[in-house]
């Protein structure tokens, strides 16, 4: 196990140093230099002096490279050039936004969908399960971005039930912050439980098949039992993972979601950023959320055997 | 591989029909629209569903229906030139790397991990930051966030299929290697290549849509279903049809693909179920 988990964590490595080559060299294909685009448009030769040799502008491409990977692994993202604070505070306060937008929805999405799919596979070809499979499809095929305007435009305007603009954290203002988190989440959630609703029904179609569960039908044990005892436990494996990936790659910012609920989450930072021309946090976005993206793959890695003991590490 | 058997499926009628139909729109949208999808009218501005204009108008009394027709051939052409991008370069390394293996497959594939530990949309949206809002920085980002899945299914498939006897026999008998690959080895790997491209043309086509409504997409005044419903936001109270009628369309579009790319993925790779 010991062996296995420093080996995966081995391999997340030389992910995450490309994946740093990668932001280098796109923030690097920005034209102009990039002293002047982390100053901003200063009219400030000694600035941009300073600017340059701590950048190390002044030397061969793959030392600047080292001195810009030595500042980010100090935590030091640079200042945003729009509002003057460090990049790093900026990254924290808004994934605080997307985790509570993000947690809750896959949260409920997963309560929804584990449940509904294998009653599907459990009733496999039945009106039940074809309802369940065309619920499924239905909502995979609309855009959140879509479903989220409608709500706004049926919550928030026609019927005046919620609120339409802005976000107000539930940490301070536990009543008012649900209040802005209603649609989102909601949003979020029915989209996501279109995608994990065939995971875990085909997961536990596979399972059904096996021998082990006719062998318990054989036994004489109950549908039910059989379901709980036998089925349930080992189609969770592949579904798990699915709600692993659906977290690692929402909480590295719902775009989509936050831009039409204007929540200021890390996907918005994103947007509005590049909006800005505010590279610093551009670039701080990008290694943000692709090392959220590969630890969280990680962790859904390393917790695998957990869930399904058949997997030795 | 029966292409016949299937059209027995509902889910195989149901997508290829609502298919049918968009990709309809989309030609008829790129030949002729009613009206100049981008010409201002100012006297009919935010004018309901009518004789003269079917879906109405939208808040520069431009002709709903003849942006949706324009907004669909800009999307699909997007898509497949996505698609066929992804495919042909995904197809090439990951072929290559499979068949070669060595210190080439080591590097490719380290590679493919880190372009994949990308969110997709989150790759994109890097790519248009630093080369601004066109059609053709959509396909490349869009080309270059989804080939790394289309290489490792390759490669993946190649693996299992350079061991079989008749690619032994290919060599035996003294062909190329290059020969051999094209004329043996990836005819057997099509058709996982098909599935994963059906799934491709909707992620892609969802992906433009995003990024068009996020404002990074296809550069306005040219409709895209994405700029469209970006634009409805602020009207959504008083025209509503403004952010029906290009959502509906996404969203048809998007399950025709759903539905169609099941029934392929049931006909031709039952084992590539939970994709």
């Amino acid at each position: 196990m010991l062996r296995y988990t420093l080996h995966r964590v081995a391999l997340a490595v030389p992910t995450l140093l490309i994946v740093a080559v990668i932001v280098f060299v796109l923030m690097r294909a920005i034209p102009g230099d990039p002293a002047q685009i982390m100053l901003g448009d200063l009219e400030n030769p000694r600035a941009l002096a300073q600017m340059r040799s701590d950048l190390g502008l002044d030397r061969p491409v793959a030392m600047q490279f080292v001195i810009w990977l030595k500042r980010v692994f100090a935590g030091d993202l640079g200042n945003s050039i729009a509002q003057q604070r460090p990049v790093l505070e900026m990254l924290w306060g808004a994934f605080g936004v997307t985790a509570t937008l993000v947690i809750p929805a896959v949260a409920i999405a997963s309560l929804l969908a584990i449940p509904l799919g294998m009653i599907a596979a459990w009733k496999q070809n039945t009106l039940v399960d074809v309802t369940v499979v065309t619920a499924a499809i239905v909502f995979l095929s609309i855009p959140s971005f879509w479903l989220g305007l409608i709500f706004l435009l049926v919550f928030g305007l026609k019927l005046d039930l919620l609120p339409v603009v802005g976000y107000v954290s539930p940490l301070e203002d536990f009543r008012e912050g649900i209040r802005y988190l209603i649609m989102p989440v909601t949003a979020l959630a029915l989209i996501e439980t279109g995608v994990l609703i065939r995971m875990a029904r085909s997961s536990t179609i596979e399972v059904l098949r096996l021998e082990y569960i006719t062998h318990a039908r054989a036994k004489g044990l109950t549908e039910t039992a059989v379901a709980l005892r036998h089925a349930l436990k080992n189609a969770m494996a592949p579904t798990w993972t699915m709600i692993g990936l659906a977290l690692g790659s929402l909480l590295g910012g719902a775009v989509v979601t936050e831009t039409v609920f204007t929540l200021p989450g890390i996907g918005r930072l994103l947007v509005d950023s590049i909006f800005a021309r505010d590279y610093p946090v551009v670039q701080g976005c990008l290694l943000f959320i692709t090392l959220i993206y590969v630890l969280v793959n990680l962790a859904v890695d390393l917790c695998y055997p957990l869930f399904d003991p058949r997997v030795r590490l | 591989m029966s292409w016949r058997s299937l059209w027995r499926r509902p889910n195989a009628i149901v997508g290829g029909l609502l298919l049918l139909v968009m990709i309809g729109a989309a030609i008829v949208g790129v030949l002729y629209t009613p009206y100049d999808p981008v010409a201002n009218d100012l006297a009919t501005r935010l004018k309901p569903p009518s004789p003269a204009h079917w879906l109405g108008t939208d808040e520069w009394g431009r002709d709903v229906l003849s942006r949706l027709l324009f907004g669909a051939g800009v999307s699909m052409t997007i898509s497949s030139f996505t698609v066929l991008a992804a495919v042909a370069v995904g197809t090439l390394l990951g072929a290559a790397a499979g068949y070669f293996g060595g210190w080439f497959e080591r590097v490719a594939m380290a590679l493919l991990d880190a372009l994949l530990a990308f969110p997709s949309l989150i790759m994109a949206l890097g790519m248009m930051a630093v080369f601004g809002p066109s059609r053709t920085g959509v396909i490349a980002a869009l080309t270059l966030a989804y080939m790394p899945s289309v290489a490792r299914v390759v490669r993946g498939s190649v693996l299992s299929v350079r061991e079989k006897e008749y690619v032994e026999a290919s060599r035996v008998m003294g062909n190329s290697e290059p020969f051999t690959m094209f004329r043996h080895v990836l005819p057997n790997c099509v058709a996982p290549i098909i599935v994963l491209a059906t799934a491709l043309f909707g992620w892609a086509l969802l992906a433009e849509s995003a990024l068009s409504f996020l404002g990074l997409g296809v550069p306005p005044p040219a409709s895209s279903w994405g700029g469209m419903l970006s634009d409805s936001r602020n009207y959504v109270g008083q025209a509503p049809w403004l952010a029906l009628v290009p959502g509906i369309s996404i969203s048809l579009t998007l399950l025709g693909i759903n539905l169609f790319g099941d029934a392929l993925r049931d006909q031709f790779d039952p084992r590539m179920k939970n994709l």
